[in-house]
Formats: structure tokens, C-alpha cells, sequence
């Protein structure tokens, strides 16, 4: 009871001192206190006891199976269900300060089954929260446009299309743009990509991570798909029945399991899955003296060991050249990556 | 036939008052089934009794309906009108707890995240979205009127119902009876089709491929 996740900083992720981020002065845009919520008639909390401090600008994904309370959590948050107990803080201000409907038109929201309006058109939607906060017609407008553009969906194309003639892909995709709209600080996504086809979520979770890189938006998500909280999480919270199992980086949920349940539930004997989180660059050798090229198969620095080591299996090259922009920069070898598996890893 | 066009102007006056008499029990009804309807849409615990109710104040045949209201009421058009407005609830009511309810509910969860109040969501979402269900309503509930309204002139409201029972209580005037059901029947099918041109003038699915036939014409031209 009343353990914090608020600090992952010390390996392990599992801090008895709750206020430690905030002595470090990072500022934190969402804060649970001893959340609890119990619905009626349930045997069973659905949250209990769960502090948490999620940091500004951050990316944090809640990974659970389902029944786990990880939507219950999220829903805490724009007050579509009220705490049983504890406290919730955006910015640390009591979010129960702010009326639900202005604290909701200040928070993006984004939901498996998308949830656009069928009746209006691609821009009336994203027009909704504008609207209801009184923006000026022509900032209205604006905005929608700068949103289409955002997502690449070309405005003058999608603008008045209605979302029965989109694809659930591009559904989605306006469904983000609408939660932008507001241009709001915190946004809050319930399994946004559940219920699309494995291709398009690859790219969507690429568009988003791009989207993340240049709008620094605090985003609590939840997924119950592993990967995909791996690829897009800075950092990651692991729930089990209600509470808060581990709060961490996605290579340390990985590597230091808290327990056996974490353990199992991200596959953390998969090496091939871990290599998926260790960037190519980390792993090179640096460029021998008169190196010159021999034919190797190139690839980006920002790549992962995984393609990386698939790259090399493939071609049967007994190196990669690591290029960046038409530049190379480095070798790399299948001992290198057996290196970095041994001491970034399990080490 | 011949009755109308030798008497216009006698058909001509008791046509207005039906349509007087039926319009004006329409607009009653939907002032009452509307606020009524949207209050109780969301409240299954109250909407099945009420239509439960509303369903046996329609199984009373219409006759008996008036009889029982004329103590109350009195004669003249009061009476029918009052008729013609609990018979127009029933199906006002259901269909606009039906169109209500069938609005997803994902849709009003995202509404109700993006901090829509329950005002907002109800005109801005559910509304429109129920609209042509609710209009089907105001549609049938406008014929049934029309039908009943005849007999409103056994009690002195007038309308086109004067042309039936003169026509049975003189006997022989075939003509007037037939002029009387001819007139009420045109007018039935009149107020149908218009309010069924409104109905799929507000149905998204439609405006939706209107849009796109208009896109595919700019394209091509």
C-alpha cells in the first residue's frame, strides 16, 4: 500500500518517496494521489491506491490486460468517472477544482470506436471543442486546416467529407486531429488503434510518435498490446487488477521485471523484442582506420538492433555499414550485437 | 366527384377547418410529446410505463374517447382536439424515444469527453440524429389526425367529417360521402408526401450521397 511510481530515475522503477520529481523541479502535468475507485455492486475495486506522476511532455503508456483498470484510470482524468478516493492534479491544480465540462474541453480525448459525429463533416467535427470554447469563426477554420495538414490529410480533399466515406484508418486519424483541436496540453487515448489493421496502426503509431516529437503534448494511453506500448512509450505503467504493478523506462519493464506477472505479461525472455528497444548507433563500433566499403548493406543509426540483426541474417553480410545521411559513420557486427544484448540487456 | 366541383366553395371552407382543426391538435401534440419524449428517453424505468400508458389511451376507440371528454370539455372543436392530441402521443413519444435511443452510445461517450453538456449533446448530437425517425412520427401522427378528425363533426368541430354524416343521415347523397372521403383521402396523401420529402431531406445517409453525386458532377464537368 501507498507505494509511488512517481519516480523511475533509480533502475527498478519502484520508489517509496512520492515527491521526489518534484524536489528535482521536473514539472509534472498529471498527478494521481492514493487514487481508488470502486463501482457499485462491483466485488472489487476496479483502481486502487494508485499514485503516479506522470512528467510534462511525456509519453506514457498503461499496459494491462484487460479488466486491469487501466481505462478506469485514464477516465479519472476528464472526470468521465470520479474517484472513490485520493486525488487528482493537472499542473498541480485539483482537477475536481474545474467544472467537468471546461476541465474536458482542456484535454484531448481519444477512444477505440473513434466516435465521429456521422451527421457533420470532417471539419465540423474537428470544429466541435473551438466551438464550445468560443473561438472566432475564422480561427475556427484556420485551425481545422492546420489540423488536416498535421494528420496528411489534405484539407481541401477531406474537409467536407462526412466519416461514413473515410477509412477507419483515416477515421482515426481525424478523430486525433479532433482531439487537437483545442490545442490542448494533455491528451488522454484509449486504445486508439485497437480495432485497425496491423499495417495502418504501424503507421499511425509513426505518425503519432512524429506528431509527439513536435507538439511535446503530455499523452496518457492505453493499449493492452505490448508492442505497441514498447514502441510508443517513454515511459510505461504496468497494471494488474487495480493497481499499479510497474512504472518504468520500456527497456527496464523489459529487463527488470518487478515481478512475475510483468515478467510474463511483456515477454521479457524475448531477446529478439528486446533488441527491437536498443537504437544501432549505441551498438557500432566506430569506423576503422581507412575503412572503405565492401559491399555492406547500409542502415540508419536510429534503427533497431532487431532489423539490424535481421538485416544481417538476411543477407548473410558479415557486417552492416551504419550511414547517416549518405555518411558512414560506423560497422556493425553480429558480435556487436551479441555484445550489447550481453551488457545493455541482461547486464 | 361532382359534389366538389359543384359546390367548391362549401368542400373548400370545411377542408380549411380540418386542416385547422388537425394542424393545431399536431402542434399541441408536439409541444406536449417533445419535452416529454426527451426527458423520458434516457429513463427506461420511467419510458415503459408511460408508453405502456400512452398505448392503452390508444386502444380507446376514438368515439368513446370523445364521449368521455364531453362532460369535461364540451361540445365544438375543443373535444376532438383534445382527442386528436392524446392519439398523436403515443406515436410522437415512441418514436422520439426510439430515434433518441438510437443514437450510439460511443458517439455520445465522445461527445460527453469532449465536454459537450447535456444540453449541447441533445441539440447538437442527438437531435439531428434522431430527426428523421422523429419526423416519421410527426408523419403518421398527422394522418391518424387527419382520419379522426372526421368524426369530429358528429360533434359540431366541423371539417371534411360534415360531408360523411350528411351524406349518411340524407339518404341517397352518395355524392356527399364520396366527396367527403375523397377530399379527406387527398389531403392524407398531400401532408404524407410532404412530410416524407422533409423527413429524407434531414436523413445523413442521404445528404451524404447527395454530396457525393454533387463532387462526382464537379469533377466530371
Amino acid at each position: 500500500m501507498g507505494f509511488s511510481y512517481g519516480d523511475a530515475e533509480t533502475q527498478g522503477g519502484v520508489s517509496p518517496c512520492p515527491h521526489k520529481l518534484e524536489r528535482k523541479g521536473i514539472v509534472s502535468a498529471i498527478r494521481f494521489e492514493h487514487v481508488t475507485k470502486q463501482f457499485p455492486g462491483a466485488s472489487a475495486p476496479a483502481v486502487l491506491d494508485c499514485t503516479l506522476t506522470v512528467e510534462d511532455g511525456s509519453f506514457v503508456v498503461i499496459l494491462g490486460p484487460s479488466g486491469c483498470g487501466k481505462t478506469t484510470l485514464l477516465k479519472m482524468v476528464n472526470r468521465l468517472y470520479e474517484p472513490t478516493a485520493g486525488a487528482i492534479y493537472i499542473d498541480d491544480s485539483e482537477i475536481r477544482q474545474l467544472s467537468a465540462t471546461t476541465l474536458r474541453r482542456q484535454i484531448g480525448y481519444v477512444i477505440q470506436q473513434v466516435g465521429l459525429f456521422p451527421h457533420m463533416t470532417v471539419a465540423q467535427n474537428i470544429a466541435v471543442v473551438p466551438r464550445l470554447l468560443g473561438w472566432p469563426r475564422e480561427r475556427i477554420e484556420r485551425r481545422v486546416d492546420e489540423l488536416l495538414e498535421l494528420v496528411e490529410l489534405p484539407p481541401a480533399e477531406y474537409r467536407s467529407r462526412y466519416p461514413s466515406q473515410l477509412s477507419g484508418g483515416q477515421q482515426q486519424r481525424v478523430g486525433l486531429a479532433r482531439a487537437l483541436a483545442g490545442d490542448p496540453k494533455v491528451l488522454l487515448m484509449d486504445e486508439p488503434f485497437g480495432a485497425i489493421d496491423a499495417i495502418t496502426r504501424a503507421s499511425l503509431q509513426d505518425e503519432l510518435l512524429r506528431l509527439q516529437r513536435r507538439l511535446k503534448k503530455t499523452i496518457l494511453f492505453v493499449t493492452h498490446d505490448v508492442d505497441e506500448a514498447l514502441r510508443l512509450a517513454d515511459r510505461i505503467v504496468v497494471m494488474r487488477e487495480g493497481r499499479i504493478v510497474q512504472y518504468d523506462r520500456p527497456i527496464a519493464v523489459l529487463t527488470q521485471p518487478a515481478d512475475a506477472f510483468v515478467h510474463e505479461l511483456v515477454g521479457a525472455d524475448d531477446m529478439v523484442r528486446q533488441l527491437s528497444l536498443v537504437r544501432v548507433e549505441t551498438a557500432m563500433a566506430p569506423l576503422p582506420a581507412g575503412f572503405r566499403r565492401n559491399g555492406e548493406p547500409s542502415i540508419a543509426p536510429d534503427a533497431d538492433l532487431r532489423h539490424a540483426l535481421s538485416l544481417l541474417l538476411r543477407t548473410g553480410a558479415p557486417a552492416l555499414a551504419v550511414v547517416d545521411s549518405q555518411q558512414p559513420i560506423g560497422v556493425l557486427t553480429l558480435d556487436h550485437i551479441r555484445a550489447t544484448a550481453k551488457n545493455e540487456i541482461e547486464g | 366527384m361532382s359534389y366538389i366541383i359543384q359546390n367548391p366553395g362549401i368542400v373548400w371552407g370545411l377542408l380549411l377547418e380540418h386542416i385547422i382543426i388537425t394542424g393545431s391538435s399536431l402542434l399541441i401534440a408536439i409541444a406536449i410529446a417533445f419535452p416529454f419524449g426527451v426527458l423520458v428517453a434516457d429513463k427506461p424505468r420511467l419510458a415503459t410505463p408511460v408508453l405502456g400508458f400512452l398505448g392503452i389511451l390508444y386502444t380507446i376507440p376514438s368515439i368513446a374517447l370523445m364521449i368521455l371528454l364531453l362532460p369535461i370539455v364540451g361540445l365544438g372543436r375543443q373535444a376532438i382536439i383534445v382527442t386528436l392530441v392524446v392519439y398523436a402521443q403515443v406515436i410522437l413519444v415512441r418514436n422520439i424515444i426510439a430515434g433518441l435511443r438510437a443514437v450510439d452510445p460511443v458517439i455520445l461517450e465522445a461527445a460527453h469527453g469532449m465536454g459537450m453538456n447535456s444540453w449541447q449533446r441533445l441539440w447538437q448530437i442527438q437531435l439531428p440524429q434522431a430527426l428523421p425517425v422523429i419526423l416519421a412520427g410527426v408523419r403518421i401522427a398527422a394522418i391518424v389526425d387527419i382520419a379522426i378528425a372526421t368524426i369530429g363533426a358528429k360533434f359540431g368541430a366541423g371539417g371534411l367529417g360534415e360531408l360523411l354524416f350528411q351524406g349518411i343521415a340524407q339518404a341517397g347523397r352518395y355524392d356527399k360521402i364520396w366527396a367527403g372521403a375523397l377530399s379527406v383521402a387527398a389531403l392524407a396523401l398531400i401532408v404524407n408526401w410532404s412530410l416524407l420529402a422533409l423527413e429524407r431531406a434531414f436523413d445523413t445517409t442521404r445528404r451524404i450521397r447527395r454530396s457525393e453525386r454533387r463532387q462526382l458532377a464537379i469533377k466530371k464537368g
